[in-house]
Formats: C-alpha cells, structure tokens, sequence
C-alpha cells in the first residue's frame, strides 16, 4: 500500500485522516473505499457522494483549429457543439481499437479540454500532439495541475446549490460552466460515471482541500471510493476502460456505433477502419447478465452454452447492491443463443440470463 | 487490527478459538484483517453442511465482496458440529465483529492440528502482506 513511487492526489491527506483503504490505482494511492462500499455505494443512490478523481487527465487544446484537430484525432463531431457542452467520444487507433473513452468538454469560443482515464493520459496526450500537429492549436496536459471532485446522487444538486450561485438548474446533463464553489474558481460539469444525477467539479488543485472539506461537510454526503464508483457504473450499465473497452475492442462492438461519426466532414484517425466495420456484423457484442444464484461472474470468467461451449467472456461482474444479485457485463459471441447461458464461476456453471443494459435507471 | 492474544491462526487467514481446552470442538471464522481486505462481504457460501468433514487445508467455501472474491480454507480438520446461520444470512457480521458474531462454523476435531500460528507470528505475517 505505501509504494513510494505511486502519485498522491492534492486530497491524499484528506483520504488518510478518514482512514480510507488506499490502493494503486493507474500510478496512484487511491481511496478504494473509507468504510464499507457498500453503504458508499448506498449513500449514493439514495443521497449524495463525494469523489476524489483527481487522478483522471485533462488536456486542453486551444486555439483557432482545436476544434479541427479534435475532429480529426477522435471519433465524435466536435465542431458544431457549443460552448458550455459536452460530448462523450473516443479516440481509436488505425485500426479502429479503444485507445481511451474521454469527454470533451467546450471551454470557451476556441477551448476544448479532454478528460482521459488516469491509465490512458500519457497515450491520449501523446497522440493528441500527434494528431494536432498539422492544425492551429495548442496541446497542454494540464492533468497535474487540476483536481477533480466529483458530487453524485439525488442530493447533488441541492448539496452544491448551497455553495455556489451558479445557476444550477439551466446546467443540463453533459454541459459545464465557470463559476465559483465554496469561494473557489471552479468549472461545473453535470457529468458523472454512477448513472445518477450529479456533478464533476474542476478546480485548482490547491484548492481541492478546501472545497472537499465544505462539500463532505454537509450531512447526507458520504466520500466514496473507486470500489463504489465501479460498482456504480456497472449497475449503470457504464464501459470501464481495460474492461470492456480496450484497444482490441471496436466501438461497435461494445455497442457505442453511435458516438462514431462517420459522416462528420473530413477524415479522422481510424476512419477507414471504422467505416469497414460498421458495413460488416461485428464478431461479438456487450450484453448485460443478471445470475440465478449468488456467485458473481467476475471479469475473465468464460460464458457458455447450455452444453457447456464456450461463446463469450465476463468483462466486468460483481454482486449488485441495487438489485441483490450478481450482474455482469460480458461479449457474446454473434450467433450465440441467449437462452440456457451459463459463466463458469471458478469452475462450476452459474446460469444467467442476458438482459438489456443498464440493469439500473434512475427513475 | 486486532489479532486476539488466544486464538490460533492460518496462513490463509482464518482463526481458530477452543484449542487446547477441554472440549473437542473449535470454532472458525475469518481474521479481521481478511474481512478488511475483502471488503464488506455481501455473500458467504460454505460447501460442507452440518455432519460432514473437513480437512484442513483445504477449501470448503468462498467469501464475496462487490469487489473481490476469495476461498475460504478449513485450519482444522474434522467433522463440522454448527455453521453460523447469522452470517449466511448477514455476512457483512464477519466485518462487524470477526472474532466473535462473525464465526462462520464448529469442527469437532479429532487431533490437535500441528501448523497453525499463534497471534504474534501472525500478527508478522500481515505485516509483510
């Protein structure tokens, strides 16, 4: 637990006074849960929580053709979105393989910054100056210098409304403004990975101290760590990246066709490759799966037929707290029957049904 | 965490209570420092009912967190008298209370089982973890 060589977050002291489980997680000592996930997880769905995810990048370009080179290296539309808004989109290699899951959020006339998984920033960053080389625009990873916290659940709204007077209510799902929190500049993005309402706070990182505290201070908002946010994305029905997305995975595959833009103008890196695939049925596809029983499909675990055939793979399991059974998410084999599947949990089959993703909405 | 001063241990973790007293029959659970690494456990199964054997060593259940799953080792070896219903139904009492609600089944054991380790060299072996 104490690898010396691991990164902190600006709120690393923060998780150790709380008596958080610090694990390393993409280089850094990150808080895997305070007390029991569970109730993170709960507190959550039913309230508020608090996350430190600080160790996540994010790399701005600006200047007069970033949104140009945004087209280019990703595979979403980005020019036509306006300032304030926020798409999700992806970067793919040649070959149309995942190299990351990123949101883009629009800063400003000529501002654009890229939030990448803390595992994939150097990847991300790299190819973004790549990709942006021939275009009029700046690449700068400002990863180190920002912290982000994030404030999730029913709860979050009226919790952040108490210390800020941005005008809350007209920030949509997946838009962002400027606006001081808690006496701190900081960018507000109604984004989140827990399938709840909620909100991401970009700050200084020599700030992040001081708006955690304010925040986690209010009754009813509960810190949680990594372990919650997975378990919380999974019921989401939300890609992890390494698990069901990786760079030998296709958009279309993981069922995300749609956030490829084929027809945006001009060409983008992986095109080609991506255009082939969508004329062509992919080889397997993401599908949610509830068990009968009690043990949890985990990633890796092999999906089979009712005769004991291989025809997929877990990529993410676990038992849910939301709906008191094992869920998983896992790649079909195309072709495959749904009915009478089982997963070879350590060697005994569990039957599982396929069901359609998410296995939790909020209402 | 806690490693009572009376108890017995594996090296995969579980405790042992009752050796070396007059009667015959241990109890077992899982030390605080396993509960601790897995995580609030959602779900306990045990693979031997009430009147069959174990043997020491070897797996006779599992024990499940939303983020990790790991097997579950008889210490002792002999013939299982009572398995704690309570945490079948509510294992999250293994993290509340490991050494005491938490225990998990009783063996009556037949020998005095000779590896297990006593709370100082335990209390080393998870240090090093």
């Amino acid at each position: 637990m104490s690898d010396s060589s691991a990164l902190k977050t600006p709120l690393y002291d923060v998780h150790a006074e709380l008596g958080a489980n610090l694990v390393d997680f993409a280089g850094f000592l990150m808080p895997l849960r305070y007390a029991s996930e569970v109730a993170e997880h709960r507190a959550v769905r039913e309230a508020a929580g608090l996350f430190d995810l600080s160790h996540m990048g994010e790399i701005l370009l600006s200047g007069p053709q970033a949104a140009a080179a945004l087209d280019y290296a990703l595979v979403g539309n980005i020019t036509p979105m306006p300032v304030g808004k926020a798409r999700y989109t992806m970067i793919v290699d040649r070959d149309g393989g995942v190299l990351d899951d990123l949101i883009v959020y629009r800063l400003a006339e000529q501002t654009y910054m890229v939030v990448a998984n803390a595992a994939n920033v150097a990847v991300v960053r790299n190819a973004l100056v790549e990709r942006a080389g021939g275009f009029e625009t700046v690449v700068d990873d400002r990863s180190a210098t920002y912290a982000l916290i994030a404030l999730q659940g029913p709860a979050a709204a009226g919790v952040l409304a108490r210390f800020t007077a941005a005008p809350l209510d007209d920030l949509k799902y997946y838009a962002i403004m400027a606006a001081p929190v808690a006496g701190v500049d900081a960018l507000i993005a109604r984004t989140g990975y827990t399938g709840e309402d909620g909100f991401e706070l970009f700050v200084s990182s020599d700030d992040a101290v001081k708006l955690w505290k304010e925040l986690a201070a209010v009754e009813g908002v509960t810190p949680a760590g990594l372990a919650a946010r997975d378990s919380l994305r999974l019921e989401a029905g939300m890609p992890l990246y390494g698990n069901e997305l990786t760079a030998a995975t296709t958009p279309f595959e993981a069922g995300l066709g749609r956030v490829v833009k084929l027809d945006k103008p001009g060409d983008f890196v992986g095109k080609a490759a991506l255009a082939a695939q969508a004329q062509t049925p992919a080889g397997r596809r993401l599908v949610g799966l509830v068990a009968h029983g009690r043990r949890a499909p985990r990633k890796g675990y092999e999906v089979v037929t009712s005769d004991g055939t291989p025809c997929g793979v877990v990529t993410s399991g676990a038992p849910s707290p939301t709906l008191g059974r094992p869920i998983a998410m896992a790649y079909l084999d195309s072709g495959a029957a749904e009915s009478g599947l089982a997963v070879d949990v350590r060697g005994r089959r569990e039957p599982v049904d396929v069901v359609p993703l998410p296995f939790y909405k909020r209402s | 965490m806690s490693v009572p001063e009376q108890l017995r241990y594996s090296e995969e973790h579980e405790w042992v209570d009752g050796l070396g007293g007059e009667s015959d029959i241990v109890t077992v659970g899982v030390t605080a420092h396993a509960a601790d690494a897995l995580g609030e456990i959602v779900f306990i199964e045990l693979q031997v009912a009430e009147g069959e054997t174990v043997e020491a060593g070897e797996t006779c259940g599992e024990v499940e967190s939303t983020k990790s799953v790991s097997d579950l080792y008889s210490p002792v070896t002999g013939e299982v008298t009572a398995i704690n219903s309570a945490v079948i139904d509510e294992p999250k009492v293994i993290n509340d209370d490991p050494y005491g609600e938490g225990w998990i089944f009783k063996v009556r054991i037949a020998d005095e089982p000779g590896d297990l380790l006593g709370a100082e060299a335990y209390t080393k072996l998870i240090e090093e973890d």
